[in-house]
């Protein structure tokens, strides 16, 4: 019986070790090539090159400030409707679940041609028309490929309260609908949100197919253009991709860990 | 007009009514109990005092003032929850200052008050724990301060203790008495549970699938039930199948035995069958005397219950069981002998 363990714990360590290389191998070439750039010797500069391209630092800054505008937007646009669902209509419950699962089979680039369409500049919305409203446009399609990722996580949160009884207990006590949400179901559900947001953040810090067709300074299109016509720079921006997402996982962990060891203050 | 009125309130669920035509008066300052198994319709008629749901038919008065189609944050009622229902995000002292702080009373007013609720409840050393951090008795005794922090009309009570231990639910619920006496608040207490609604109330309405089946307090309930509903419910009691031989004197023929009662049995004839109904601890083993029933039976079981003894025994076909103080002195009977048992006739009851 022993050895039967011991076996299948065998198993397990090469099946474990076989995935990690096919994972790990080509983030560890790809690390390695990026230090590369200086011939005879390992070095940052590729980094150093990339961190001092303006045009790293101003479509960086463009993505970040368009994940937090969509992490607002979402936040905003999700939980009010997670909580209803939850409160008054649990039986819509699938219908909500499937309709926020659609961008997940269905491409980004039927979605954004489907906003060429209905939004252009001889449309009756034009938003693609100015600046400021394309920016705005590309938000609402970040917050709809973001939505699957947002809802689940929200979902989840409000799952482990108990929304109508403290819902009810709130409004005996004189709260409005809004108070409520805010004083009472946001504070309890903060590390869902939290989770939700940092995976919204990974997934518009790297989008290239939206803010490409509509033609924004994003930092996916300006990653495609760095690996089209550079060679050292594309594997160092691949690595600190990489960061950026780790780093987002990371935190939902660290944050979904302490929701598990005491509730949310 | 009494300070509470519920007129002819019915509750439909599409098909399903949960409530038939319920009225009441309850007084300022009553303890009122609504007793009753799962889905008898007791915690809808809470919750449509509450504001959670509205009655399909019929209205509800506060204090003069006609609340039927008023909001739950409207309508000034406290409310303690079975489940407790603490803000997981909030201390206690925050828990218990939500009310004030959302009908934007002054924040010196808040405190005061808390200090005034934390103690009220004794638990001033606790106003900066978190719920998580508080035992099942605690977060109640938290809850029901909340509750009472906005000095509500009316306080509300949804089986708070019934996810309590049995040590904590026999004192918070003495403290809940305690404590609605002190303030003089009309309350309203839902509960499945018998002995507690007994021991608290001033009055009780037992409710069986939506319809009232007694009003009374808990003396009238427990030695007068009308229904074989609230006999059955209510405590345990013997119920005898017998055929009624003489109404005038109140004779009824159970198996062989002749019983008499002296409660009336005017809806009733000779050589009708009817059902009795005796509460075991009015059965004694003592010698017979005038205005009682003496039967033989033999004994089926003893159960020892630490301060009673419960004696199973039959009477023909009937099961008679009655109950005895303990006595490390007394002799009991074993399973096979037979006993002599008496009662008097106004405890022998006659159920509709």
């Amino acid at each position: 019986m022993n050895v039967n363990r011991k076996e299948s714990r065998l198993g397990a360590w090469i099946a474990m070790g076989v995935g990690a290389t096919y994972f790990l191998l080509p983030l560890i070439a790809t690390f390695e090539f990026s230090l590369r750039m200086k011939r005879g010797e390992y070095s940052f500069e590729a980094y150093k090159v990339v961190f001092g391209d303006p045009q790293f630092q101003a479509t960086f800054g463009y993505s970040i400030v368009m994940a937090i505008a969509t992490i607002v937007m979402g936040v905003l646009l999700v939980v009010p409707t997670a909580y209803w669902v939850h409160l008054r209509m649990p039986k819509l419950r699938p219908l909500v679940e499937f309709i926020t699962l659609l961008p997940l089979v269905i491409p980004a680039i039927v979605i954004v041609f489907g906003y060429l369409r209905m939004y252009n500049s001889s449309s009756i919305i034009p938003l693609t028309g100015s600046e400021h409203a394309t920016n705005f446009l590309l938000m609402c399609s970040y917050v709809t490929l973001s939505l699957p990722y947002m809802y689940r996580s929200v979902d989840t949160g409000l799952r482990t309260i108990d929304v109508r009884t403290l819902t009810e207990a709130a409004e005996v006590l004189g709260a409005n609908r809004a108070t409520i949400l805010l004083r009472v179901i946001f504070p309890n559900i903060t590390s869902a949100i939290l989770s939700g947001a940092f995976l919204t953040f990974a997934v518009v810090i790297g989008e290239f197919t939206m803010a490409s067709l509509l033609d924004r300074p994003a930092f996916g299109p300006y990653l495609q253009l760095i690996g089209a016509n550079r060679a050292y720079e594309p594997s160092a921006l691949a690595v600190i991709a990489f960061m950026v997402t780790w780093a987002s996982m990371g935190l939902i962990n660290v944050f979904g860990q302490s929701a598990h060891s005491k509730p949310t203050r | 007009m009494a300070f509470l009125e519920i007129s002819n309130i019915q509750k439909r669920f599409g098909e399903h009514t949960a409530v038939h035509d319920f009225s009441i008066s309850i007084e300022r300052g009553e303890f009122i109990t609504f007793l009753g198994p799962s889905g008898c319709g007791k915690t809808t008629i809470l919750r449509m005092l509450a504001g959670f749901e509205a009655p399909s038919v019929g209205s509800i008065v506060f204090d003069g003032r006609d609340v039927t189609h008023v909001p739950t944050n409207k309508r000034n009622v406290g409310m303690v929850f079975q489940s407790y229902a603490l803000f997981p995000n909030m201390t206690v002292a925050e828990n218990i200052g939500f009310g004030l702080k959302v009908t934007n009373t002054s924040k010196d007013a808040i405190a005061a008050r808390v200090r005034e609720m934390l103690k009220l409840i004794k638990l001033d050393a606790l106003a900066d724990r978190y719920p998580w951090q508080m035992s099942g008795g605690q977060q109640q005794r938290v809850a029901l301060a909340r509750a009472l922090a906005n000095k509500p009309k009316v306080l509300l009570l949804d089986e708070p203790l019934s996810a309590l231990d049995a040590k904590i639910r026999i004192s918070l619920r003495e403290e809940i008495r305690e404590l609605q006496r002190e303030l003089n608040i009309t309350t309203v207490f839902v509960t499945h549970d018998q002995e507690e609604a007994l021991s608290i109330s001033d009055r009780i309405v037992v409710l069986n699938e939506g319809r009232v089946e007694q009003t009374g307090t808990p003396s009238a309930i427990y030695n007068f039930p009308r229904t074989r509903f609230v006999a059955s419910f209510i405590g345990t009691l013997n119920q005898l199948s017998g055929v009624v031989v003489d109404t005038a004197l109140g004779q009824i023929r159970v198996g062989e035995q002749l019983l008499v009662t002296s409660n009336p049995l005017d809806d009733l004839h000779s050589g009708q069958a009817c059902t009795l109904a005796i509460r075991p601890e009015a059965i004694t083993m003592e010698a017979t005397g005038a205005g009682k029933n003496t039967v033989q039976t033999v004994v089926d079981d003893v159960s020892f219950l630490g301060s009673i003894v419960r004696i199973r025994t039959h009477l023909g076909a009937e099961v008679l069981s009655l109950d005895v103080f303990n006595d490390p002195n007394q002799k009991l009977p074993a399973r096979g002998d037979r006993v002599s048992l008496s009662f008097a006739f106004d405890n022998l009851l006659v159920l509709a």
